[in-house]
């Protein structure tokens, strides 16, 4: 195998650790209960799927404004994919999760390009507002809307300070049975928590680096010895709107 | 001072069932627009996801604040006494109750899983201000019938001043909900402000009392109702000082954004390049909503005020609905700053002003809150006895005030 | 005039209309059960005509809220067990008329919900998937032949 691995978030040394567990397990264990074992592999302790998601993780995701590519939309393209969000050709109320913003200083005229999409925030403002509690931060800090009592009163998308959430206009059919979505109500970027679940990326952070953009990266921000806790401790990140104090999980460097 | 009677509206039944039919219709299809948008999904609307509350939030706001301000009128006769509008206590409450009634039908039905009430009114969350605001708005409705009730039983009439009072702080508290629910908006440029709970208590006071002059003079021109000259002008001249403070209060907020280099991009858009936003507020709620009937209410011509009156409430009303609108939409317009000091460009809109142009859905479903209201007060008025006998200057007696209040007071059942 | 003669026709008709119904074999159509794949479901079928909802519910809270993605009572599970193959290729949804769960709500005369955001479809995914995840297990496995 080459040097380039899609599942850039994970540290080698743990991954290593759980090979090797996972080679173990596969010996002793039944397929099925072997699958969750391995593949909850990106946490810092791997997650049986009757366990409940703690507070030990905080998934995060560092994007490096130099990788991404101006022009580049692989990371969109894989999310419409993943998640099913086939629009309707309204670009004005069709969803979107994640978008490519072209940045531009006025006064120097250099260019920046890069993703956007839910921050994932500590103290998310969309959470706060939501008056059923539709809105909620779960404890590995995926924010995420509950559509079984979403509203569809939309004031979590009037207090994201990121735009990151869409309001579903129209019926939609043919959802993909991992990411379920409806008319009426409010939805955003869930990190994929589908596929974080079973241990693997996001859609969007697996495409960049299939791209080979390389400019994601997602893992465990509690997890001193994950890649994406390496490299925010290295270098200097941003956030965007830091003066909000939200805590974003998602960083940006090079910004 | 002799007892106020009260009666019901009777006879009339050309005008009145007409009246009713008309607003029948109007309720029928609010209706059928609100199932429109609910089974085709809000793209058949203005509403987008840069542009996500239109047209039925800034009547539903409008009918809410309203709705607060109706009672103005009913806590001037029983909390401050003032007897000249005592009698109009009953009929300033029922107004209370049909404007809210009103606004949150149209609040609901835009609701994108409206099916879903009962779960907005079983799962809170008590850090939302809007869960909050579901509290106030069912719990004013409670205190306003409780305030009827004891203005209505005399065995209960002592208590009318108690019920005022708590009724006049619960709305005070209403309206602060209200205007928190964008005061609260940390992210977005034209909101997260203090000022805009003051602003929406002085708007409420201000829109309330213009909806409940309208009311009146319509009740009265169809009842044969005689109006006071004197009431009128006290009606219109308060209605004046209060269009006044919502000046005033428009006023720190633009001044107080304007100090601050960071708010300069909002404010040239409402003020300056927001074209028809800068018009809604320069010439709707400025000039036509605020300067003109202040004008208009504080050179009354003696004897013939009501012409006067009605048409300066009917100018506060339209500006009021303008205002709502500027803050409501055009906040929204106004785009999102994700970067300051960046340009910025995407598929999403980053950077662009929205344009928003209301759907007829949306305008009906609107204007069906309104029609709900209208026809809750005419179906009140027709049932229970809120109006009094007469409302001439004579049968007010300005003169013994204070003695006609305590007489009316203690007088036993 | 005209009224007593709509009075009359409906008077006439209405025996024929009854008849008619009841020559329709107990009105209400039972419900086809389309049997799913496997031995049996996850419990009785007693027990899951009468819970399937409150476990359902049960499990949509613990997935959604606290990660948890046990197997047992999912709506997915359901979905990829209970849908049908399609003569034409692909899978029928479970939510048309006939297949499992509309046929018994339609009998019931309840409406479902779940569909509105659910698929009633498995997805393509799945099919491929069954019973072990290849792909993720692959990228494991040769990741530690590079170790």
């Amino acid at each position: 195998m080459t040097g380039r691995t899609p599942q850039q978030g994970f540290d080698p040394q743990r991954r290593r650790f759980l090979s090797a567990a996972a080679a173990a397990a596969g010996v002793t264990l039944a397929p099925g209960v072997t699958l969750y074992g391995v593949t909850a592999a990106g946490s810092a302790a791997a997650r049986a799927p009757e366990d409940p998601v703690t507070s030990s993780v905080r998934w995060g995701l560092l994007v490096d404004v130099n990788k991404c590519r101006d022009g580049c939309n692989a990371c969109v393209t894989a999310c419409v994919e993943e998640n099913g969000l086939r629009g309707n050709g309204r670009p004005e109320t069709d969803a979107q999760w994640i978008r490519k913003v072209e940045l531009r200083d006025p006064s120097t005229g250099a260019k920046r390009s890069l993703p956007l999409m839910c921050q994932h925030c500590a103290s998310p403002p969309c959470v706060d507002v939501c008056p059923t509690g539709a809105s909620f931060r779960r404890a590995d800090g995926i924010v995420l809307v509950d559509k079984h009592i979403c509203i569809g009163c939309r004031y979590c998308m009037l207090a994201c300070p990121y735009k990151a959430r869409s309001f579903i206009h129209e019926v939609v059919e043919d959802q993909k049975p991992y990411a379920p979505r409806g008319k009426g109500t409010v939805e955003s970027c869930t990190f994929c928590v589908h596929r974080v679940d079973e241990g693997r990326t996001p859609a969007c952070v697996e495409a960049c680096a299939e791209a080979g953009g390389d400019a994601m990266t997602f893992g465990d921000l509690n997890d001193p010895n994950s890649r994406i806790s390496k490299q925010v401790a290295a270098y200097v990140t941003d956030q965007i709107r830091p003066d909000l104090g939200l805590d974003p999980g998602v960083r940006y460097r090079n910004l | 001072m002799r007892r106020t009677t009260y009666r019901e509206i009777t006879g009339q039944y050309v005008g009145f069932y007409g009246l009713m039919a008309g607003l029948g219709v109007l309720i029928l299809l609010s209706l059928a627009a609100a199932w429109h948008m609910e089974h085709q999904g809000h793209h058949v609307t203005g509403m987008t996801n840069q542009i996500v509350w239109g047209m039925p939030h800034v009547l539903a706001i409008f009918l809410i604040v309203a709705a607060s301000g109706a009672l103005n009128v009913a806590s001037i006769g029983t909390v401050f006494g003032r007897t000249w509008y005592k009698p109009l206590g009953r009929l300033s409450g029922l107004l209370a109750l049909a404007l809210l009634v009103g606004g949150l039908a149209v609040l609901v039905l835009d609701l994108g899983r409206a099916d879903r009430i009962l779960v907005a009114m079983t799962t809170y969350n008590f850090k939302s201000i809007f869960a909050w605001n579901i509290y106030l708005y069912t719990g004013f409705m409670a205190v306003v019938v409780v305030y009827l009730w004891v203005q209505m039983e005399r065995r209960m009439n002592r208590f009318a001043p108690a019920a005022g009072l708590v009724a006049m702080i619960w709305r005070l508290v209403l309206t602060t909900g209200t205007g928190s629910i964008f005061g609260f908006l940390v992210a977005r440029q034209a909101y997260d402000a203090a000022v805009l709970a003051p602003l929406f208590i002085a708007m409420s006071l201000s829109l309330g009392l213009a909806s409940f002059n309208l009311t009146l003079a319509a009740t009265c021109r169809g009842t044969g109702l005689e109006l006071g000259d004197g009431l009128v002008s006290r009606l219109g001249r308060l209605l004046g000082v209060l269009a006044a403070v919502v000046l005033y209060f428009t006023a720190v907020q633009h001044l107080t954004n304007l100090y601050a280099a960071e708010h300069a991009g909002v404010e040239r858009f409402i003020l300056l390049e927001g074209g028809v936003f800068t018009a809604l507020f320069w010439l709707g709620q400025v000039l036509l909503g605020g300067l003109v009937p202040i004008a208009l209410v504080f050179t009354l011509p003696a004897g013939r005020a009501l012409g006067r009156v009605v048409l300066a409430s009917i100018l506060v009303f339209l500006g009021g609905i303008a205002q709502i609108y500027v803050i409501v939409i055009g906040g929204q317009a106004y785009p999102l700053v994700l970067f300051p000091g960046k340009e910025v460009q995407s598929s999403f809109f980053d950077g662009v002003v929205m344009s928003y142009a209301p759907s007829l859905p949306e305008i009906t479903l609107g204007v069906g809150g309104f029609a709900m209201a209208a026809a809750i007060v005419m179906v009140g008025l027709r049932s229970l006895r809120f109006l009094p006998e007469s409302l001439a200057d004579a049968a007010l007696d300005p003169h013994h005030r204070a003695a006609a209040t305590d007489a009316e007071e203690k007088a036993p059942a | 005039m005209g009224r007593r003669l709509v009075l009359a026709l409906l008077l006439l008709l209405a025996p024929a209309a009854a008849a008619a119904q009841d020559s329709d074999a107990g009105r209400v159509p039972l419900p086809t059960i389309v049997k799913g794949k496997g031995e049996a479901c996850v419990a009785d079928t007693a027990y899951m005509r009468r819970y399937h909802m409150t476990e359902l519910d049960h499990q949509r809270d613990e997935t959604m809220h606290r990660g948890v993605r046990t197997r047992k009572f999912s709506l997915k599970e359901c979905v990829d067990c209970h849908a049908t193959l399609a003569p034409t290729g692909g899978y029928v949804s479970v939510n048309a008329p006939g297949q499992f769960c509309r046929s018994c709500h339609d009998y019931a005369a309840v409406t479902i919900d779940c569909f509105q955001c659910h698929a009633a479809r498995p997805g393509e995914k799945e099919t491929k998937r069954a019973g072990a995840f290849p792909r993720t297990a692959g990228k494991f496995r040769q990741e530690s032949e590079v170790q």
